[in-house]
């Protein structure tokens, strides 16, 4: 069964729908799957959480969890998911401890009910349960409204970026943690800016300006990606981006960490790139075959 | 019934813990109570008076003194040049210029009428006017006093005077503090109620945790009652901190039951609630809603009659006092402590208030659910 169904959502905003936030998305996710929407600031990703936990209405098309409708069944998707949005927003001036009892017992349930769920998550704040969430360090917020999301035992967990403004090692931690909950049997949508966490999701959704441009796990996804990309790095990476998009044989060029992926137009020859590159007194060349990444397709799919 | 008690522990628990505006919720009426009554006074006292005397004689002397001694008028100059006087005037020193031309007292005694010139300071409209009305009565007075030592009145008098005699009935002092005082409360309870609860569900809106609370089965009354219940107690415990300081430092007690007061308050909360459950719908931030609330609350005070009698603005103000549940709430204190009017007699202001607090809520309510 299918535990998400986007059907053409569109969402417009303004006095005359003049800006389109969502337009015609249609996706599905399975039940207990882990499904990432990913995509640059802007693309929509918070309208789309929005409409799917009935906090926006849409402008159009339907979507279902958990097989209630956002618009005609919002209460009874109110009672099975858990979203935590992307800013920290619980009362800031009651304790870990009050915020989690008073989002349990507003759900008709308790603390202990659902201990096990949350209890690996909440053990690493449990130390500071009579601290006030306002004074909480982020990562420590970000545990604290993971927990008060799923106390009432969601069907369907939303995290809107959560790992925006999070250090690497809490990032790697609270990925963790989502596995976790994804042996659990909980579905979980969760959206986030950054490619390199494409990988860890189980299927991904790459949007871009309101549209949803592909679907797919990971592996589906770059495999789509047919063209060859090498890595090229030299002692002037500035230079070399510029000579590297000059190239006729090249389709595209950006930089990626320390290399500059050039995506090349087939038939193309490495050595008359080398010597191209050469005599435009790049030095210390480095040209290398690359696998194509998440990134790699979005940038494609993008320019598309 | 069980998620409302949940959300008025929680909101119960946010008020008691935030312990600026808790501060501000029970010294507000204490500080304001005890010192506004004293400086929020109708009687001008005080006026800088300079006297041009151009005649220095007894009878100046004389009038200058009673004119002193009445604890109105503060002689500021004694001088005997108008353009001296003048230049107190337009220092802003002087509020009154009492002229008396040089032939006062010759012109009183040979032709038995003698004049005066007065100038008036008139930048301060009230002071100006009730000083001008004091100074001409004092100098009747004294008028009518030459007038007995000369003339030994006939038994009856030969000419026509009439004289009149007044009481001030429901406050015989005539003591200002007793009008003032459940005025000032009255404007502390509506603050408390409306704008406190505004800001309050504002703040919910502003940090975000009003997203939280939808994507839970709170239902919206739940919400709101939530809001509203908290600030109604609020607002009658102020009420309570009130009258016993009103008991306590003016010794106010009201001609009416208590019980007629708390039955009425207990409507106009609901009023106001309402009408700060609507100026929540309609800002986004606390700061919206302070400005907004400060444009409310100073048409409020200023057409409330707390200062100045409804009755004597214009005909159009007296229309905008009609919505002004401030007007009707200041109205019922004053008739309950100061003429103990009953709950029958206060009747058509409960429905008033009734009647705001039926549009207000029910225009919030529907308003709330478009935004949301």
């Amino acid at each position: 069964m299918q535990s998400v169904i986007v059907n053409n959502l569109s969402k417009s905003y303004g006095k005359k729908k003049e800006i389109k936030a969502v337009k015609e998305i249609s996706f599905e996710v399975s039940k207990g799957e882990l499904f990432g929407i990913i995509g640059p600031d802007g693309a929509g990703k918070t309208s789309l959480f929005r409409m799917l936990t009935t906090l926006l209405l849409p402008d159009a098309g339907n979507a279902a969890v958990d097989g209630s409708d956002v618009v005609k069944n919002y209460k009874d998707i109110r009672k099975k998911v858990g979203y935590m949005p992307g800013r920290f927003s619980l009362y800031q001036d009651l304790s870990v401890e009050e915020n989690l009892n008073f989002f349990a017992t507003i759900f008709n349930t308790t603390v202990q009910h659902n201990y096990d769920l949350i209890k690996d998550i909440y053990v690493q704040i449990e130390p500071f349960k009579t601290r006030k969430a306002g004074k909480l360090s982020g990562g420590m917020k970000q545990k604290l409204a993971l927990s008060c999301a799923l106390i009432h035992r969601p069907v369907v967990l939303f995290l809107d970026e959560p790992t925006t403004g999070v250090d690497a090692v809490s990032r790697k931690e609270f990925w963790e943690m989502l596995k976790h909950l994804k042996q659990q049997g909980i579905t979980i949508l969760v959206s986030t800016p950054y490619m390199d966490e494409a990988g860890l999701c189980d299927r991904i959704g790459l949007m871009q300006q309101g549209k949803i441009l592909s679907v797919g796990t990971p592996a589906e996804i770059t495999g789509a990606f047919k063209e060859t990309i090498l890595g090229v790095k030299s002692n002037n990476m500035y230079q070399l981006l510029k000579d590297l998009n000059a190239n006729d044989e090249v389709e595209d060029a950006y930089s990626f960490g320390e290399y500059h992926h050039t995506v090349m137009k087939p038939n193309f020859n490495k050595e008359t790139l080398q010597q191209y590159l050469e005599q435009k007194g790049n030095k210390e060349l480095v040209i290398q075959n690359t696998q194509p990444t998440v990134e790699d397709s979005f940038m494609q799919l993008m320019k598309q | 019934m069980r998620t409302l008690r949940f959300l008025l522990q929680k909101e119960f628990r946010q008020i008691f813990r935030d312990k600026s505006i808790l501060r501000v919720i029970f010294m507000m009426p204490a500080m304001q109570l005890l010192i506004l009554p004293w400086a929020a006074d109708y009687e001008v006292k005080n006026i800088n008076l300079v006297v041009v005397d151009h005649d220095r004689s007894t009878y100046t002397q004389q009038l200058i003194s009673k004119i002193t001694a009445s604890g109105y008028f503060r002689l500021d100059k004694y001088t005997a040049s108008y353009k001296d006087a003048m230049h107190e005037i337009e220092n802003d020193d002087a509020d009154i210029i009492l002229e008396i031309p040089a032939s006062f007292e010759k012109d009183l005694v040979k032709e038995s009428s003698a004049n005066l010139f007065m100038a008036v300071n008139a930048i301060n409209g009230a002071k100006a006017g009730l000083g001008a009305s004091y100074l001409q009565s004092i100098i009747h007075d004294y008028n009518n006093g030459i007038r007995a030592q000369w003339i030994q009145l006939p038994r009856f008098n030969t000419e026509t005077t009439v004289d009149v005699t007044y009481s001030n009935w429901f406050n015989p002092l005539m003591n200002y503090k007793f009008f003032m005082v459940p005025g000032i409360l009255v404007m502390l309870v509506t603050m408390v109620g409306s704008f406190l609860a505004a800001m309050n569900i504002v703040k919910e809106k502003e940090i975000g945790t009003i997203e939280q609370i939808n994507v839970t089965p709170v239902k919206k009354y739940h919400f709101i009652l939530g809001k509203l219940i908290p600030f109604w107690i609020l607002g009658l415990i102020i009420l309570s901190i009130g009258l016993l300081i009103a008991y306590v430092a003016y010794g106010i007690i009201p001609a009416g039951s208590f019980f007629t007061i708390y039955v009425f308050a207990a409507c106009y909360l609901l009023a106001v609630l309402g009408l700060g459950l609507l100026v929540s719908t309609y800002s986004n931030t606390q700061q919206q809603a302070m400005l907004f609330s400060f444009f409310l609350m100073m048409i409020f005070v200023l057409l409330s009659g707390l200062y100045t009698p409804i009755s004597s603005m214009p005909q159009w103000a007296q229309y905008i006092t009609k919505f002004n549940p401030v007007a009707y709430f200041i109205e019922v204190m004053r008739m309950v402590v100061l003429k103990g009017s009953s709950l029958s007699d206060i009747s058509k202001n409960i429905f008033i208030v009734l009647g705001f607090a039926v549009v207000l809520n029910i225009w919030a309510v529907v308003s709330y659910r478009k935004r949301a």
